[in-house]
């Protein structure tokens, strides 16, 4: 590890910085040297074809895999690695407790804690890892409950609340901790057609009034295209084409991205 | 001598047997308890040198006989040094030996958590042992408390063995009796009357209700 030297990021660079990373399983190679820049409130959309690498993409910033190579680097500072004299290291799980709680994510499967109501679920870590009081952490859960419509359902448990209510919980739960940047993995896949709508109007709101960063992975085109500030297509673990949605979706440019639009368009 | 005359004479020190058992029971269960947590986070440790001693320790105990273990820790120890009383052989042995098979039990619940939820707790920055106590844990309860009331009345049953090494619980006394009075039928009927209360109408639905409460927990009743 001691080839990788640190990359200063200037004051008012990137948030969230992929540096030539690589990810892979075996013989498998998920995500290769990507790179990726993601602007403080910036709204990016990932899109791609299954097994591209989108969602590892996401669980590699969240910490959730370790990566083979490159550098990640959220808010000027490496994540994936600390400084070790002039060079790098793999980030200690120490290290990683001071910084992960910069980032949040909410999954498709919402992965609500079950024995909890939706306000414990919200609570739990901001008293545990923050180390607010419980009428601190309270407060801040009703009003995030709140954003997302689920104040009256606060002390239900996860098995008597519907999908989308639950991912509702599931965002509030994420911004509970105040994550400079949050990662959405195809957070209405899971959901029923008729409640897609409530959970894409609570991420329309985090963009528009309160300009959080985000990287969304989602296979709602038109969605993806109404929000974004930018749209990257995922192939093979690259971005084979970024650009603004109208860019993207009217006048793609590369092949691939042509003939995966044309798929997903058609089959709508 | 009438039936009612065998309890008169007989009944208080079936129960001060009875008593015994009892003892005999809860050291052993608390005893299995610790060493099933224990040994099923030890088994599901990456680590071989928590992993490796719990296999051996697990596999070695429900591999072999209870009342061997009982004969061994009773009569062997003691040429190696270490004298134990009946009691606490009995309990030791039973705890030992039930506590292989709960590590089992704890093992199966902790795995059978989805991953999502390990996940979840790590992505909110939970440490590991947070992610444990917290979040883990509490969701394997309504998994393992069923298998876990099995068990129990399997010791509860098994402490009869103790009789064997000389500890004076219920089956001993009951033996005692019956080999000065003859009265194999009453002895041993009314010893069995007391193992089917205890087991029926105070353990299970002592067991049965904490199984209420923790599937309450999960929000499941
Ligand atoms: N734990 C793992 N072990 C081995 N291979 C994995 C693992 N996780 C993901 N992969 C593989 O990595 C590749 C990329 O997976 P990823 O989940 O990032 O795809 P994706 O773009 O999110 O696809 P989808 O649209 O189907 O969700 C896939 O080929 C997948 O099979
Ligand atoms: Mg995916």
């Amino acid at each position: 590890m001691d080839t990788i030297h640190p990359q200063k990021i200037a004051q008012g660079g990137p948030l969230v910085r992929f540096a030539d990373v690589t990810k892979s399983y075996g013989d498998l190679t998920v995500l290769d040297r990507l790179n990726l820049d993601i602007e403080q409130n910036e709204m990016v959309s990932i899109i791609g074809p299954s097994g591209s690498g989108k969602t590892t993409v996401l669980r590699v910033l969240m910490t959730l895999e370790t990566i083979n190579d490159g550098v990640i680097y959220v808010d000027g500072e490496p994540l994936t690695h600390m400084p070790k004299g002039t060079g790098l290291e793999f980030a200690s799980e120490k290290y990683l407790r001071d910084r992960r709680s910069k980032i949040g994510m909410v999954f498709q499967q919402f992965n609500l804690f079950p024995h909890m109501t939706a306000l414990q679920n919200c609570v739990e870590a901001p008293m545990k890892v923050l180390g607010l009081s419980r009428d601190q952490a309270e407060d801040r859960a009703l009003d995030l409950l709140k954003l997302v419509g689920m104040e009256e359902k606060k002390d239900h448990h996860p098995s008597r609340l519907s999908g989308g209510q639950q991912q509702r919980v599931a965002i509030a739960r994420a911004l509970a901790m105040r994550p400079k940047v949050m990662l959405l993995d195809e957070v209405t896949s899971a959901l029923d057609p008729e409640v897609i709508g409530e959970v894409l109007n609570v991420i329309r709101s985090l963009n528009s009034e309160h300009s959080l960063t985000m990287i969304m992975v989602t296979h709602q085109m038109g969605f993806a295209r109404e929000i974004s500030d930018r749209v990257c297509f995922f192939y093979e673990g690259k971005i084979a084409e970024q650009g603004t949605p109208d860019q993207l979706f009217d006048d793609p440019q590369n092949e691939r991205t042509k003939q995966f639009l044309h798929a997903v368009l058609d089959a709508n | 001598m009438s039936y009612w005359e065998f309890l008169a004479e007989y009944l208080p020190k079936l129960a001060s047997g009875a008593l015994m058992t009892i003892g005999v029971m809860i050291c052993a269960t608390l005893l299995a308890a610790a060493i099933s947590i224990l040994f099923g986070l030890m088994r599901l440790s990456r680590n071989w040198a928590f992993q490796g001693p719990a296999t051996v320790y697990i596999e070695f105990f429900r591999g072999t006989s209870l009342l061997v273990q009982l004969y061994w820790i009773y009569y062997v120890l003691p040429l190696m040094g270490l004298t134990l009383t009946p009691f606490v052989s009995g309990v030791l042995a039973l705890g030992l030996n039930f506590g292989a098979y709960g590590a089992e039990i704890v093992r199966g619940g902790i795995q059978s958590v989805p991953r999502g939820q390990w996940e979840a707790a790590r992505a909110l920055n939970l440490s590991v042992s947070q992610q444990m106590r917290s979040i883990i844990i509490p969701q394997t309860f309504p998994i393992v408390l069923p298998p876990v009331a099995n068990l129990t009345v399997e010791l509860l049953k098994a402490t009869a063995l103790v009789a064997l090494i000389s500890a004076v619980d219920l089956m001993f006394v009951a033996k005692q009796i019956n080999a000065t009075t003859w009265l194999s039928a009453q002895t041993f009927g009314t010893a069995l009357l007391i193992y089917y209360v205890m087991a029926r109408i105070a353990l299970i639905p002592f067991l049965r209700w904490l199984e209420v409460l923790a599937a309450r927990k999960v929000g499941k009743a």
